[in-house]
């Protein structure tokens, strides 16, 4: 059994609203060093057969929306 | 159109509707379906049925409506899921052959998310939900869904999710192609940098097809069809299927 762990990610171009949003309320908590906050997913995947490669087809195919997204598959540890 | 087939609730007439036969998609999660239904069968006679998600076929059909909702409670992205439903392989293949077919809404997103038409639905810049009305200023006036049309047309939006995103070659290509459906407009008309409510790229709140068949837009027709509901912005543009 392994597990993946697949972080999805707004592009960088891309205005993160919910990134804004937490980035703002640091900021009235007091953190004033905070200067840009972005939000992604995680996504943790137990595979009981297949590998790597399989993970990747799943980015591609629902995990991720390559025309606002990136991912990066964190292999098992 | 006959004008008794408008009179809601004339059975007789709306079984031997004057359009064509339509598909509305039903999806865990679809909660607009019941009022485009209800727009096609008794505002404007159509022949209309639900179809369910799990369905792979739609031979009995000319046209389909894919309505919003917020399917499989967006989970992942909206319409992300939705988009992989057996149905939807068949509009795909049912689009392929030229025939009408409109996502509003969820149902935009379902056919970005299915790559039927480019780019991507992101959540609004300015991070609110937006339940308003909105004007639209039609643009290609020459396709199925948007021939002859003439704005600025008052229709309502309800999304959090509704900023068209696209690289600038998709978004040049769909000017270049005529194929921006509609963009968001003030009440005379005009456009200004705050006129898209949602920051969607170049104010963007419909686009079309190659072929000009499928039209995807955020706003919703269906809420704004008959008088009685306040408003008909809508109404030039679901009642193409009433032939």
């Amino acid at each position: 059994m392994s597990r993946y762990r697949v972080l999805v990610t707004l592009k960088p171009a891309l205005l993160d609203s919910a990134g804004r949003a937490v980035n703002d309320a640091l900021h009235s908590l007091g953190f004033a060093g905070v200067k840009d906050v972005r939000i992604g997913k995680l996504v943790e995947i137990e595979m009981a057969e297949g590998g790597r490669a399989q993970v990747e087809e799943m980015c591609k195919k629902l995990l991720a929306n390559p025309v606002i997204e990136t991912y990066e598959i964190e292999d098992p540890a | 159109m006959q004008e008794a087939a408008c009179k809601p609730g004339n059975r007789d007439l709306r079984d031997r509707g004057p359009g064509l036969r339509i598909a509305v998609i039903r999806t865990p999660g679809s909660n607009c379906d019941q009022d485009a239904l209800h727009t096609l069968r008794d505002v404007f006679g159509v022949d209309a049925d639900y179809v369910w998600h799990r369905e792979s076929s739609l031979s009995d059909f000319e046209g389909v409506v894919i309505p919003g909702g917020f399917t499989y409670g967006d989970y992942l992205r909206g319409g992300a899921i939705a988009s992989l439903s057996p149905i939807v392989a068949e509009v795909k293949r049912f689009a392929d052959e030229g025939r009408p077919v409109i996502g509003i809404c969820n149902g935009f997103q379902i056919l970005t998310e299915s790559g039927i038409l480019p780019g991507a639905l992101v959540r609004n810049e300015g991070r609110r939900f937006l339940c308003r009305d909105v004007y639209l200023k039609p643009v290609n006036v020459e396709s199925f869904w948007t021939r002859n049309l003439s704005g600025p047309l008052a229709i309502p939006i309800a999304h959090n999710e509704g900023r068209y995103i696209a690289d600038d070659g998709t978004l040049d290509q769909l000017e270049a192609e005529n194929r921006v459906a509609f963009v968001y407009c003030e009440a005379d008309g005009s456009i200004t940098p705050e006129s898209a409510p949602n920051g969607s790229s170049r104010g963007i709140a419909g686009i079309l097809n190659e072929g000009g068949n499928v039209l995807g837009m955020m706003p919703h027709p269906e809420r704004a069809s008959s008088e009685i509901l306040g408003e008909i912005g809508g109404r030039a543009i679901l009642e193409r299927l009433a032939g």
